[in-house]
Parts: structure tokens; C-alpha cells; sequence
């Protein structure tokens, strides 16, 4: 089966978000940059999926020039080949990001049987270019998925609910959204990344612009309330109090 | 304005959340379930909300942020070609309208204008106040739904394993981060959380580890918890774990570094070891019990 993995580069936050001074974007200069949670896992199944019944993998990005480094991460862990959709680092809405993939997955010689993507992307988390990209290419979608069994032409994906796990049958070829959990994903190894180097990684600058329907004002930081921890005690000694507080609150 | 609103459940929280967020769009809401006889089927329902709003020339279309209701919106935003805000907090009329809403799990917010007619729109969970849900119509799925829409629907439910307490229902988690060090590390965890009648709970490190299964795991991309208490052992307060329990009434953080983030959050901290500290709470409820096992 020919499986595509659509991700995207993200930074790791850390215990507190700061912002650029224009304040429309987050402060990187510290931090380190990642593929999306539910991404990673999408990445993982897929190359487990073709382990089990062959075929190959693509990895896709829409991103800066350094979003080649998430590609290069996710060859290394076994993915065969790269799609890098080149922008300039600006924020694409939804509906440019979907149309983008669209117009690359259609250039694409040979037809994809999944195309997975993560349920929402950790930073800005519209949950919705799954969706408009299966859309346009006229597939079954369903997001949310945290399993997902190939049956000979179609798919059985779980989809988490609260009472349980609700199953959809799937006629390939499908796009997925999966959720972190689906899997475990496996560390890369040095003979990995060494390989990562030499796979091809397909760029091209699609075209963006036009007005956006969904257009970022300013990013805002949730007033903390201000918080002052009552310090119950130090060590084991702090037992106690913490028990009273246990009492008060009606939980013992 | 004229808005409809998805209610999914009208006696879950979130349907009731996202009909108070209609109403502040104006007075004329219209509240629309759709008949389950077959099954949810989001893309059959989605087709079914587009028609509705099409055929009343409603100016906005409000689901739950619930994982059903971005995917319905979604998929009517798709079918419609038209923007969706997920998640806001809040929502300005205008031309264009104007959202604040939630980026990474609620720990950032974005103010952004949002064009389209109609404005599709889900509520951030917990972000107003439920209002039950009054007049609600209950609609067929859409008789033009295609083959395509219909054929992703729910064959099969499979329950969730009993066992413990849901991490979602308890009044007490008990989470274990890294501090925690490994699998077996757990069992004090376990064992407070047993004397409690809650929950366990980890962090992402934990689950990354292979210490414990992703269904423990609290935060941005795991569960959202609501307890009356939630009791952090080892936990640094990383921005993606918090999204998870920000929903705690109150936060008790037990680590060995005053200067973790997680205590800017806390109303109660404990600074020391969890291995010493978290045994020492678990004898002291024994012994205020009058047990001793």
C-alpha cells in the first residue's frame, strides 16, 4: 500500500509560552522544534502498516525551509521518501494549506491508498485540513482514530468515545486523522539518520496568498490567576497537612 | 444574526456550552439535533446542517468543541468551502466577525477574524457557562447526503474495559511525572490513588517512556481532567500538561525543585521527593482512618 503522512513542524514549548514583540507568534529563539504529537504516531502506523503488508511511505510538509528537518527526522525512522511544500515561514490558514496539499498529492504519479494526518496540530488546532482535503479529493475520512486494521480493501478504524471505542469501516483509498496513543513511536537509530541523508526529498514553493477567511489578529497568553501555592511543608513531613487538606475538601 | 446550533447531546455539558455561545450571538438561535437512527455519520450530518443553513440563510453555524462537533463543522466548512474557527472563547459580530480562540490546548489564545456566510464557529469546552438546551428541533439526515457521505458511519461500538475509575469521572487524580523514574515507581502512585478513590494519571514523558499506557496520560494531546483535586507528583508543569488538568479545581504539585513551573499554577505545594512524600501520605490517610492496611 502506498501511504502518504501529512506533518507539520512545531516548537516545544516548554513550562511557559512567550511571545515575538509583535506578538504574533511565539518566542522560538530557546526552544527546540518537533513534528506534532498526533502526527508523529500517524508517521509510526504508517510505517508499521507497510511493514506489515508492504508498499511504500511519503512524508509531506507545508513549511519553512527548516521544516526539512522533521522531514529528514521522519525518514529516519523509516519513512521512504519527502514532499516539502517550501513556504516562508508565515502562518497558512486551513483552507491554503489543504488546497496546497491537494494540488501536490494530485501531481503525485501514483495514487495514495491513506493519507493520514494528525486530528489537530499542536499549535494552532483548527482540526479541519483532514477534512477539506478529503473533500476535494472525494474520499471516506474519519478523524480521531486510535487504531486502525487493514481488512483486504478497506479500513477498520476505532474512533475513542467515551463509553468506548466506535468502529468505521473505511473503503480505501481513505484519509485518517489519528490521535497520539495509536502507537508508540520508535526512537530513530544512527544507521537511520545516516540513511535519512539520502533519501529525496521532492520541494516546491506552491503559491499561497489571497485574502484568508481565517486571519491571525494577535496571539494572546491566558492571564495566569495569579497563583501563590500554599506551601503545606517539606519532605514526608508535609503528610499531615496535606491530609487535612484532603479532609476538608471532602475527598477522604 | 441568525444562528443555528449542533447540539450533540443535549444533556452533555458541551452541547449546553455551545447553545450559550450562540445565544451571544443574538437572540435568534435555533437549536438542531439529528436523528441517530442510523448511526453517527459526519459527513452525512455535516451535509444535512449545510442544507438546514442554506435553506434558512442562517448568518452562523455554532457546534460543541467536542471531537463530533469540530469534525461536523469541519466538514461543513469543507463542503461549503468556507472558514471555521474551532474552539473560541468568544465570538464579536461583525464584517468580519472576530474570535478569540484557543491554540495549543487553551495555553495560548489567538484573536483572529473570521470571514464567511455563514460563520462557522465550534465553543471552546468550559470556556461559558452550560445553558440547558430549550426547543430543540430534531431533523432527518439529509434524504441528498451521497453514497460518499454516508458510508463513513459507526458499524460498531466496543466498550470501554471496566476497571478503575475513569480518569474524566474521578474526584481525585493522582498523576506521576518523570520524577517518578519508572514502571514499578508507579505502585506508590497506585496506592495513594486506591486510598482516594481516584484516578491515576501520567505525563507525556511517562507514556513516551513505555511506562505507562497513553489512556493515563493527562494533557494536550491525552485526557482533560476535571477533579476536585489533582495531586502532581514529579511533575514539571511542562504548558501541554497543564492543558490537560487546568480543568482540576484545585492542584496540589509535589517536587523536589521550588522552582518548577508547575508551582505557578498550584494552590497547594509539598517540596521534597515523591518516593518519601507521597508513602508519607498514604500511611498519614491510614492512620487517620484508624487502619492499618
Amino acid at each position: 500500500m502506498n501511504v502518504l503522512v501529512c506533518v507539520k513542524r512545531v516548537p516545544l514549548t516548554g513550562g511557559k509560552i512567550t511571545l515575538t514583540e509583535d506578538q504574533r507568534a511565539i518566542s522560538t529563539r530557546h526552544l527546540g522544534f518537533t513534528v506534532s504529537p498526533h502526527e508523529e504516531c500517524g508517521v509510526e502506523e504508517a510505517i508499521r502498516l507497510v511493514e506489515q503488508h508492504g508498499g511504500s511511505t511519503t512524508v509531506l510538509t507545508l513549511g519553512p525551509p527548516e521544516a526539512e528537518e522533521q522531514l529528514r527526522d521522519m525518514m529516519a525512522i523509516g519513512i521512504d521518501r519527502a514532499i516539502h511544500l517550501i513556504t516562508d515561514g508565515s502562518e497558512w490558514d486551513p483552507q491554503a494549506t489543504a488546497k496546497a496539499i491537494v494540488d501536490a498529492i494530485e501531481a503525485e504519479p501514483e495514487p495514495y491508498d491513506l493519507i493520514m494526518f494528525g486530528n489537530e496540530s499542536a499549535d494552532a488546532g483548527n482540526c479541519q485540513v483532514a477534512i477539506r482535503v478529503s473533500q476535494a479529493l472525494g474520499r471516506p475520512v474519519i478523524n480521531g482514530v486510535k487504531a486502525i486494521v487493514v481488512d483486504g480493501d478497506r479500513l477498520r478504524c476505532e474512533q475513542e468515545v467515551p463509553a468506548g471505542r466506535d468502529v468505521y469501516l473505511l473503503a480505501m483509498p481513505a484519509v485518517v486523522g489519528v490521535k497520539e496513543g495509536i502507537n508508540l513511536p520508535r526512537y530513530p537509530s544512527v544507521p537511520g539518520r545516516m540513511r535519512a541523508k539520502r533519501k529525496p526529498v521532492a520541494a516546491s514553493e506552491p503559491q499561497g496568498g489571497g485574502e484568508s477567511g481565517l486571519e491571525m489578529v494577535k496571539l494572546i497568553v491566558p492571564e495566569t490567576a495569579g497563583k501563590q501555592a500554599e506551601v503545606l511543608g517539606r519532605g514526608a513531613e508535609a503528610a499531615p497537612a496535606v491530609v487535612e487538606i484532603l479532609q476538608e475538601i471532602g475527598v477522604m | 444574526m441568525s444562528t443555528l446550533v449542533f447540539i450533540e447531546d443535549p444533556a452533555d455539558e458541551l452541547s449546553q456550552q455551545a447553545f450559550a455561545f450562540g445565544r451571544s450571538l443574538g437572540p435568534d438561535v435555533t437549536a438542531v439535533a439529528i436523528e441517530e437512527a442510523g448511526g453517527y455519520a459526519p459527513a452525512a450530518w455535516a451535509q444535512t446542517l449545510a442544507e438546514l443553513a442554506g435553506q434558512r440563510s442562517v448568518t452562523a453555524v455554532v457546534g460543541p468543541g467536542s471531537d463530533h462537533g469540530n469534525e461536523v463543522l469541519a466538514h461543513v466548512a469543507a463542503k461549503l468551502d468556507l472558514p471555521m474557527a474551532a474552539n473560541c472563547v468568544s465570538v464579536t459580530p461583525g464584517e468580519p466577525a472576530t474570535v478569540i480562540r484557543q491554540r495549543w490546548g487553551g495555553s495560548l489564545l489567538e484573536e483572529a477574524r473570521v470571514r464567511g456566510r455563514p460563520l462557522l464557529l465550534t465553543a471552546a469546552p468550559h470556556a461559558v457557562a452550560a445553558e440547558p438546551v430549550s426547543d430543540i428541533e430534531l431533523v432527518d439526515v439529509s434524504a441528498s447526503a451521497s453514497e460518499l457521505d454516508q458510508v463513513v458511519r459507526v458499524v460498531e461500538r466496543v466498550a470501554a474495559s471496566t476497571g478503575g475509575v475513569s480518569l474524566t469521572d474521578a474526584d481525585v487524580v493522582v498523576s506521576g511525572g518523570r520524577g517518578v523514574g519508572s514502571a514499578e515507581g508507579f505502585s506508590i502512585i497506585e496506592e495513594l490513588a486506591a486510598l482516594l478513590g481516584g484516578a491515576v494519571g501520567c505525563s507525556r514523558a511517562v507514556t513516551s517512556a513505555g511506562w505507562r499506557p497513553h489512556t493515563d496520560q493527562v494533557g494536550q494531546t491525552g485526557t482533560k481532567v476535571s477533579p476536585e483535586i489533582y495531586i502532581a507528583c514529579g511533575i514539571s508543569g511542562a504548558t501541554q500538561h497543564m492543558a490537560g488538568c487546568k480543568g482540576a479545581k484545585r492542584l496540589l504539585a509535589i517536587n523536589p525543585d521550588g522552582e518548577a513551573s508547575i508551582f505557578a499554577s498550584a494552590d497547594y505545594a509539598v517540596i521534597g521527593d515523591l518516593h518519601e512524600v507521597v508513602p508519607a501520605i498514604s500511611a498519614e490517610i491510614r492512620k487517620a482512618r484508624g487502619s492499618s492496611g
